[in-house]
């Protein structure tokens, strides 16, 4: 049922409470002319209810994390061509940005958005928690609901002058890390984790390397595009860790003569993942736009989309070259064999966990 | 004889406003704290004295409350100033900086911010020359201090200013005429006037300056223990989806806060008590 249809059947029934006594308490004027009212309003509201279903069902609200906006502004016009080019009338898609945490609870709390699309599993899983969709929404889709994968790279000013290559070369004297707060980041747990698996890889102790890393952060920024400005405009630290796609972002809108990218020999295979909400699914048409919706990321032409906007997709068949071969070869580690989220999220980034360690000894 | 619970005023219409002035305090302030202390009291006290007895929360908490205090302080001098040359001097563009006082409250409090940030950020106008002295001032206390001294500006400023106008200047020149000198009749005539308004003011700057999360973040670096805020604090709890905690802080801020509003309420009470009414 359609909450604004239930809203328009209960305010007719609500006519006779409203005696004459009680509208003469409210109001001098004469009675009559308030009956007259009270009807155009209750009228209103009917109108307001009966707007036809499928034009309900054709808006589309997807809730994203920041990085995204660019991706999703072209996804969003190929996809309203496809679906269009289908015979169906043209969907109202509307994208919603913010921090992935933050996003997460907006939607625990009541925005009504049919499609997730956040930086981590673990949020969704707090929405799956919440009752909104299935425990095993994961598993719906292909590639662990991942369309489309991205890394951690690191962005290095001009000519690399502090000589940074890898991970261990950021824990040296005198070096400048600049990334986000993983308590407030989605992208930031990934760069948290991506200096863990490398200091796993090469016989580091983990916890003393990410402790080291972290000592040399001057600012932590709330999300990952505050601290590339804070890197890139305010011109604070020696090396970004960054997702890869926001590394080439950030030489395309600032100028690829001030920055270089630096790609370590480990790093992480970040997999944002997607998700329908079926809370939030009103009718069976709107369910068709969604599902076609996330079906369209996989589609040939959105992973084309994905490889453009520097996101690691998985089908190249209809992507530029040049996209697909600006990504180097290097290490990828997975969540999965650091535990997965369920595991990793409370033990490191869990409340008097590994990371809040670092700063307060327990 | 016993005293009647309601006095009833011989002014008509207190049924009315005060029904009004209840709903409208309920909506936006009663209810919503009210909901802070229940979640506070569904966790327990000893929950929120775990929440709040860490390192990390005292660190916080003490830097959020000294830098507002500072900031209020600096507000309170530099307010009554302000307030003093907006009033008593004729200047061009007086009108022009009296507008620009109220800035700090129209502006959104993150594009104050972001343009603190980008002109005392090492690269920025101001940073670039603090930085040659070996001056940090972006991502240090110094930046929050700075912050927090934008937003609270105009509070006494505004809450002085109608009070220097109503001074007579004849009780400046009766002064003169027995024989004080400027600064004496500054101190024990002026000063002593503007004291209630003053406070209050000040009160205000550092109610709005323990608050502050919007500008101060851009600003601060957020490093836990040494630049990172209470307010900083909740917002991480949240993240984490752990609602008491994030509570349990806010109760912590709020019972720090109202001590600290009811102690300058009493220094206003004896202030003006000093100067001869109540």
């Amino acid at each position: 049922m359609h909450p604004i249809l239930t809203n328009a059947r209960t305010i007719p029934a609500q006519g006779p409470h409203l005696t004459t006594a009680a509208l003469r308490r409210l109001t001098a004027r004469p009675i009559h002319r308030l009956r007259g009212l009270a009807a155009g309003l209750a009228l209103a509201t009917l109108g307001l209810g009966s707007v036809p279903g499928p034009a309900l069902a054709q808006s589309l609200l997807n809730v994203s994390y920041d990085p995204t906006r660019e991706l999703y502004r072209e996804i969003n016009a190929a996809f309203t061509a496809f679906w269009t080019a289908q015979g169906n009338p043209a969907p109202s898609l509307e994208v919603s940005h913010g921090g992935s945490g933050s996003q997460a609870r907006a939607v625990i709390d009541g925005l009504s958005a049919q499609v997730v699309t956040l930086a981590l599993a673990s949020d969704i899983d707090r929405i799956a928690a919440a009752g909104r969709l299935p425990a095993d929404w994961q598993s719906k889709l292909p590639h662990n609901s991942s369309p489309y994968t991205s890394t951690i790279v690191f962005l290095v000013r001009e000519g690399n002058p502090k000589g940074i290559a890898d991970w261990g070369d950021l824990v040296a004297e005198g070096v400048q890390v600049i990334t986000p707060n993983p308590k407030t980041s989605g992208g930031a747990r990934w760069n948290y984790l991506a200096a863990w698996a490398w200091a796993e890889k090469n016989g580091r102790d983990p916890r003393e390397f990410v402790g080291a890393l972290y000592r040399n952060v001057p600012v932590l920024d709330q999300g990952a595009r505050g601290s590339t400005t804070t890197f890139a405009q305010r011109g604070i630290g020696d090396v970004l860790l960054a997702w890869e796609n926001e590394a080439h972002l950030a030489l395309k809108e600032i100028g690829e003569d001030r920055f270089d990218i630096v790609v370590p020999s480990v790093s992480i295979l970040a997999e944002p993942p997607v998700a329908l909400v079926e809370a939030n699914i009103q009718t069976d048409d709107q369910r068709k736009l969604a599902e076609a919706y996330l079906a369209f990321l996989y589609s040939p032409e959105g992973q084309a989309i994905a490889f453009r906007n520097f996101y690691r997709a998985w089908d190249s068949s209809q992507a530029a070259p040049e996209d697909v071969a600006r990504f180097p070869a290097l290490e990828l580690i997975d969540i999965a064999s650091l535990g997965g989220w369920a595991k990793v999220q409370p033990e490191h980034f869990g409340d008097g966990g590994i990371f809040d360690q670092i700063y307060v000894q327990p | 004889m016993k005293a009647p619970l309601i006095h009833r005023s011989p002014m008509p219409g207190l049924g009315l406003s005060m029904g009004i002035t209840l709903t409208m305090l309920s909506l936006v302030v009663l209810i919503p704290i009210g909901a802070l202390l229940l979640k506070g009291a569904s966790y327990g006290p000893a929950g929120i004295w775990e929440t709040v007895n860490r390192p990390r929360v005292w660190a916080a908490l003490f830097l959020s409350f000294r830098l507002s205090l500072i900031a209020a302080l600096v507000n309170l001098v530099f307010g009554v100033l302000l307030a003093w040359v907006l009033v008593r001097y004729r200047f061009p563009g007086r009108r022009l900086l009296d507008a620009a006082v109220d800035l700090p409250f129209a502006l959104p409090t993150a594009v104050a911010g972001i343009s603190l940030t980008a002109l005392y950020a090492p690269t920025g106008a101001f940073g670039s020359l603090a930085d040659q002295i070996g001056w940090k001032i972006a991502y240090t206390q110094w930046g929050i201090l700075i912050a927090l001294i934008f937003v609270g500006l105009p509070f006494v400023a505004r809450t002085v200013q109608p009070v220097i106008e109503e001074i007579e200047r004849e009780v400046e020149e009766a002064s003169a005429t027995l024989g004080a000198s400027r600064l004496y009749t500054l101190r024990h005539v002026i000063l002593p006037m503007l004291m209630p308004a003053a406070l209050t003011g000040f009160a205000l700057a550092l109610a709005r300056a323990v608050g502050e999360y919007g500008s101060v973040i851009f600003i601060a670096g957020n490093i836990p223990l040494v630049t990172e805020i209470a307010p900083l604090l909740i917002i991480i709890q949240l993240e984490e989806f752990n609602y008491d905690a994030a509570a349990a802080i806010g109760i912590a801020m709020l019972l720090i806060s109202f001590a600290l509003l009811l102690a300058i309420n009493l220094i206003q009470v004896w202030s003006r008590r000093r100067i001869g009414h109540v």
